[in-house]
């Protein structure tokens, strides 16, 4: 027995529109308050590291994810770093070309186990390579409001 | 162990302690929109709104005239097997008497409460509500139970959709419908 | 039916809470290692790992299972996300149980996580979508509608008032002053519900439970582990879940259906012939006042129409003959909806134990249940525990 009814012409068939009409406003918890607030306060990231794993945390967490310990003292790690991977970003979110592609990398911290995925800045592409050491282009802290923002990309360390 | 032995997690924040800045917030505004495929009943269900009836299918195993209108019974796991129109009155089942809106932001003092009811279909089968909304009369004179019918828009402003219908009304005493409960028979099929 | 036996032999719990500075992968991580510290356990002992949260909407997060996962313990383990709305608190430990029972597991860390602060303007505007696009978003409801219609229909089926119903509020806010997670626990009267804004009517607003942050966790295991960890271990006795239509308004607005189904397949399995008789303390999901009366007759707890009755009698207090949301509910502890059902959980556990402390029911309770429901008013989740 199947559903004999069907709609066979394709002029036919409608829809409804809608969407979710909601915002979030995120708070960044415990650790990542700590994280933010240095950006923007010190120019410099923060890592947490738990020494039952050999294993550091950047972004900061409040807990070692591997054993569960509690991680509560926050390290200097500074903002140089080097490139793990990267990628090209072509398009717009909407679809359309940009005029000059945009360069996305994860860039591992200092020698710790954490990165952050952002843009590279100030290189071209052909002078990019895996593994080149990279250093963080903050705002000015007049215009630092506490968010991944504060961070225009990861440069060339000159 | 005893729950007050442990210092429990979870800190409190103030509403002003995000516009004051004392913790870090980042927003989000989702750019999401859908357009979902009514398929073959809703779609047939919708272009009767815009015609000023109601339709609803008929499973001949369980003898169920469903609404809103469906392709297969989900009782019998079987195809339904016709459509059948139904009447534009009904009997509230429930209603509510609404002072907030769908974002729970409160509607204003010079803002008529809105009335959310379920109003079991004339025609369909015992029991078959849909919700839509009561209207044209103060709320106080709504009760369980009572005689209701729609009141459509004009068909030149109508698009297909259940607000067509713009609300139901109280059916006056002494015109209401002679055919009362429910109608003999399955109706007309009109396929 | 060849299935092992089950054991809750630890607990945590957050604060519940408006707006939570903590993320939800830390609120799920304070929740969780304090259930393995209340059995003197470690991560390494937790076999698999299930996580229970609602919507995805609430937190503002798409696969919040997986955003959630290293918080709740899952790195490098089995895990597996349930949500059946808002009686997945309850589902998380029948989740973990499957789990168990079927051999699968020794130790099973389970964890309901809600963090419902993010959504703005209001959580509410979430469960927009959660009605039909189609049928029934264009008429912009709110949840509240629903549950409004729902109680209108309570109150006219079996005559019952909204005084009636209050009192529900009233005690379940006072028994949350003796909770340490407590969000909204106070000492009230009927004419404070009754005076309070009127949202929908019938609804005011101390009938309904507030949006909430927060987190909660057990750790289940075999009955060979469970002895060896603990000379007290609780024991899940009978599970039942079911779902009723998403054609809501076309269904018997004066009983949950869904909820009886659910119970009885609890019963069934854990033998029970007379719940009113058998069972010593439950507690039902009370998202608003007349769903803890509405789920007692669906457990069939007392017949139909007569809750309201119980509670003016005070047979539901936490001194009567069968207490009634001893906790405080989610009227008084507060509503985080997956942390919610896995709170009434950890009630009857600890409350099983004689570790209730100022809670504490008197009289040695020996069997319980917890109860949630959820989805479009149709799912029925349904644990039976005993010492």
């Amino acid at each position: 027995m199947a559903i004999t009814e069907k709609i066979t012409d394709t002029t036919v068939p409608t829809f409804w529109e809608g969407a979710i009409p909601v915002r979030y406003v995120y708070t960044f918890g415990l650790a990542g308050e700590k994280f933010f607030r240095t950006v923007k306060d010190k120019g410099t990231f923060l890592a947490t590291y738990c020494e039952e794993c050999d294993i550091s945390f950047v972004p900061p967490k409040v807990y070692c994810d591997r054993c569960f310990k509690e991680l509560d003292s926050y390290i200097d790690v500074g903002t140089l770093g080097y490139v793990e991977t990267f990628t090209l970003s072509f398009r717009n979110m909407d679809g359309s070309e940009k005029e000059i592609p945009k360069i996305l990398a994860m860039v591992r911290i200092g020698d710790t186990d954490g990165g952050l995925i952002h843009y590279l800045e100030g290189l071209e592409i052909d002078e990019i390579a895996i593994g080149m050491p990279v250093k963080a282009v903050l705002k000015p802290k007049s215009q630092r409001k506490g968010s991944i923002e504060d961070i225009i990309g990861f440069g060339p360390i000159k | 162990m005893k729950l007050e032995d442990f210092e429990l997690g979870g800190t409190q924040l103030k509403a002003s302690d995000f516009k004051t800045g004392k913790v870090l917030t980042t927003e989000w505004k989702p750019d999401l929109k859908y357009a979902w495929d009514n398929g073959v009943a809703i779609g047939r269900y919708l272009a009767e709104f815009k015609e000023g009836r109601i339709i609803a299918r008929v499973c001949h195993k369980c003898d169920r005239i469903m609404l809103p209108p469906r392709m297969f019974c989900e009782l019998c796991f079987r195809p339904t097997d016709e459509w059948m129109y139904v009447k534009d009155t009904g009997v509230i089942n429930t209603f509510s008497i609404a002072k907030v809106n769908w974002d729970a932001s409160r509607r204003g003092p010079k803002e008529p409460p809105l009335l959310p009811a379920v109003i079991e279909i004339d025609g369909a089968s015992e029991g078959m509500g849909i919700m839509h909304m009561l209207g044209e009369a103060d709320p106080k004179d709504f009760k369980i139970g009572m005689k209701v019918k729609a009141v459509w828009k004009k068909p030149e402003d109508r698009t297909g959709a259940i607000t067509d219908i713009l609300y139901f009304k109280p059916v006056a005493a002494g015109t209401e419908d002679k055919n009362k409960g429910r109608p003999e028979g399955r109706g007309k099929e009109v396929r | 039916m060849g299935m092992r036996k089950v054991a809750i032999v630890g607990a945590g719990i957050t604060k519940f809470v408006r707006r939570a500075q903590e993320t939800g992968k830390e609120l799920s991580w304070q929740a969780s290692k304090m259930a393995l510290e209340s059995c003197d356990l470690t991560l390494d002992d937790i076999d698999m790992v299930t996580l229970g949260t609602a919507p995805d909407a609430f937190d503002g997060v798409h696969m919040k299972g997986e955003y959630l996962a290293d918080g709740a313990g899952a790195i490098g383990k089995p895990y597996m996300r349930h949500y059946v709305g808002g009686g997945t608190g309850v589902f998380s430990p029948i989740h973990g149980w499957f789990h168990v029972a079927s051999g699968m597991a020794d130790i099973c860390l389970v964890v309901a996580e809600e963090k419902m602060s993010s959504c703005h303007p209001h959580p509410q505007g979430a469960f927009l979508t959660i009605f039909d696009h189609t049928t029934e978003q264009p008429l912009m409801p709110t949840l509240i509608w629903i549950f409004a219609l729902e109680m209108h229909r309570y109150m006219e089926t079996y005559g019952i008032s909204k005084a009636d119903i209050a009192q529900v509020s009233v005690k379940n806010k006072r028994n949350a002053m003796d909770h340490p997670s407590a969000q909204v626990a106070g000492n009230i009267t009927v004419e404070d519900v009754l005076s309070s804004e009127t949202l929908c009517w019938p609804v005011n607003r101390l009938d309904i439970s507030p949006a909430s942050d927060g987190a909660a966790a057990i750790v289940i295991a075999s009955e060979r582990v469970a002895r060896r960890l603990t000379d007290k271990p609780v024991w899940i006795d009978g599970i039942g879940h079911s779902i009723d239509t998403a054609y809501w308004a076309t269904r018997d607005l004066s009983y949950p259906r869904y909820v009886e189904t659910a119970a009885r397949m609890a019963y069934d399995m854990a033998g029970i012939k007379e719940p009113d008789k058998e069972i010593h303390i439950a507690e039902p999901y009370d998202p608003f006042d007349y769903k803890e009366l509405h789920h007692m007759e669906g457990l069939m707890l007392c017949p139909r129409g007569k809750a309201a009755q119980l509670t003016a009698d005070g047979i539901t207090a936490r001194d009567g003959n069968m207490p009634i949301c001893p906790s405080g509910g989610a009227l008084g502890v507060g509503n985080p909806i997956a942390a919610t059902g896995l709170m009434k959980i950890i009630e009857i556990f600890l409350q099983l134990r004689g570790e209730a402390g100022k809670r504490q029911v008197p009289g040695n309770p020996r069997c319980g249940l917890a109860q949630a429901w959820g989805d479009l008013m149709q799912m029925g989740t349904v644990v039976v525990m005993r010492s």
